[in-house]
């Protein structure tokens, strides 16, 4: 469904944030991406949507080819691919609704859009998302007036009403925490499995991912270290990513998982 | 380096070493000297005469200016009306040019760093740099006296201030709004209407209303030049000594200048 051939990214500065990743997502697959600060795993993502250019490589999304794409074929493809973005990315002084709607914007002319007459089919669908994500009578507030936890709920709504086949998902718990952090990882793997997207969720609580992803990338200085599923993530393999520490308190065992389920 | 180690092996700090210091000092020395100067060679070119008879002069002026000349209040309605149109109907001129010099000027907006960009700065310097009583003149000269001339006027002197301060909005707007606005497929424009305006909408609201505020006073002076407003009565008053008259204007700007100081701050706390 995905398929990254060699992408490399080199910074103007001559930082290598990727270096010649290959990577390929079949349909329907939640994908951690996890590594330390500063191993390009936001630049990767970035690089999928081309809101950071990449260097060289392909991306392939379906059969189309992205990095060759001229304006307004980008566009189209960036349909297809929804953000879900740290600190929410809302546009803060528009309501929630005009938020959600905003995701429709590369189906709906520009005056249209300007004068906020969204098709009703597009309304209906934005109600329907604000229900399922329990933010229904929130829909007229303005998206500075809700909690974290709210905000990206209205973020995840944004992205899905773009109809997307992939999510592009960078740090979305970072800034919460960590019962809600929970909540918005299970929304979004609920959502991807409800409608059967595939997600690339870049992560730095190594616990959270594996207990709701599939599969797990270790990123290190632009390279794949680790591809595998996450309880094959061994204190070993994080010494790899992430460098010597001890790994113990990390690693979730199963039998705390369960424990808690019983709580 | 203010961290010093003293004889005895402990380390002290300062907040700056003895070089700073010399060089602070020998500032402070030369700025003195230079305002000692400056004070002698202002102090031989006036005439001191004039200055120790200011009071006296200023008294009579006084004496003669109070009370106002009431009756003169018939004449001044249409005059200050015209003067609140001029700085008015300015400020919404000024804005309609100022918003796209504003986006070609902004780093993150700017179609071309290279071309468009300076064009936009040059703008912004050009209009802001000339008074308005002098664009007034040009004016004049070029479409004749009247209300017309000191209206765009004031929309030419505004142009640079408001673009310049929206401008400076446009650039420290939150990127990532932008971002995920345009990660959802929006074109060029959608991304301006939806990720960029309304992050400076508080900004352009607060910007129209302080340049209107400044506005109503510097088309109070427009008349003086023949350019239309409540400065063509001042004009005339003072040529003709008629100090009761100035003094009633005098006071009718201050209260225009009073009320649009208090519709701009209810406007402001009412946006922000």
């Amino acid at each position: 469904m995905l398929r990254l051939e060699k992408l490399t990214k080199t910074y103007r500065t001559g930082d290598m944030a990727l270096k010649a990743v290959d990577l390929e997502i079949p349909q329907g697959q939640v994908l951690a991406l996890i590594g330390p600060s500063g191993a390009g795993k936001s630049t990767l993502i970035r690089c999928i949507n081309r809101l950071v250019e990449p260097t060289s490589g392909k991306v392939w999304l379906g059969d189309v080819e992205l990095t060759h794409l001229g304006a307004a074929a980008l566009r189209r493809e960036r349909r297809r691919m929804g953000m879900i973005f740290q600190e929410y990315a809302l546009v803060e002084r528009l309501t929630v609704m005009e938020n959600v709607l905003s995701g429709r914007l590369g189906y709906v002319g520009f005056w249209r859009s300007f004068t906020r007459r969204f098709p009703q089919t597009d309304v209906d669908e934005a109600f329907r998302l604000l229900d399922r994500v329990g933010l229904l009578e929130m829909a007229d507030k303005r998206a500075d007036e809700l909690s974290g936890g709210q905000r990206q709920r209205v973020g995840i709504c944004r992205a899905l009403i773009q109809n997307p086949a992939l999510l592009l998902v960078d740090e979305p718990t970072a800034s919460l925490d960590p019962k809600t952090s929970r909540q918005i990882m299970r929304l979004i793997c609920e959502l991807c499995a409800e409608r059967g997207l595939a997600a690339i969720i870049n992560i730095h609580d190594v616990a959270l991912a594996q207990m709701f992803v599939q599969r797990v990338i270790g990123l290190r200085l632009g390279a794949v270290e680790f591809d595998g599923p996450p309880d094959a993530l061994s204190p070993d393999v994080l010494t790899t990513i992430y460098g010597e520490e001890d790994w113990q308190a990390t690693i979730r065992k199963v039998e705390d998982e369960e424990e808690e389920a019983l709580a | 380096m203010p961290i010093v180690t003293h004889s005895d092996g402990r380390q002290g700090w300062q907040r700056r070493d003895t070089k700073a210091r010399m060089l602070r000092w020998f500032g402070w020395l030369i700025g003195v000297a230079a305002f000692v100067w400056c004070w002698n060679r202002i102090s031989e070119t006036t005439t001191w005469f004039f200055v120790w008879d200011a009071p006296r002069i200023a008294g009579d002026i006084l004496g003669r200016a109070t009370p106002p000349r009431w009756s003169y209040i018939d004449k001044l309605w249409w005059p200050i009306w015209d003067t609140l149109n001029i700085a008015t109907l300015g400020t919404i001129g000024a804005l309609i040019m100022a918003v796209p010099v504003a986006f070609m000027a902004a780093r993150n907006t700017t179609p071309s760093r290279l071309f468009v960009r300076p064009l936009a700065l040059l703008i912004i310097v050009a209009t802001r740099s000339i008074n308005s009583l002098i664009w007034a003149l040009l004016l004049i000269a070029i479409i004749g006296p009247g209300v017309f001339a000191g209206v765009v006027a004031i929309a030419i002197r505004s142009i640079g201030f408001c673009a310049k301060l929206l401008y400076e909005a446009i650039e420290e707007i939150d990127h990532t709004q932008v971002e995920a606005i345009t990660a959802t497929g929006a074109s060029r424009w959608q991304v301006m209407a939806y990720g960029i305006v309304p992050q400076v909408m508080p900004a352009f609201a607060g910007i129209s209303v302080f340049r209107w505020d400044i506005n109503i006073r510097e088309s109070t002076v427009l008349g003086l030049v023949g350019a239309g407003g409540i400065g063509l009565q001042l004009s005339a008053s003072l040529n003709t000594l008629a100090w009761p008259q100035v003094s009633l204007i005098l006071l009718v700007i201050l209260l225009a200048v009073g009320i649009s100081e208090w519709v701009s701050a209810k406007v402001r706390g009412a946006i922000i």
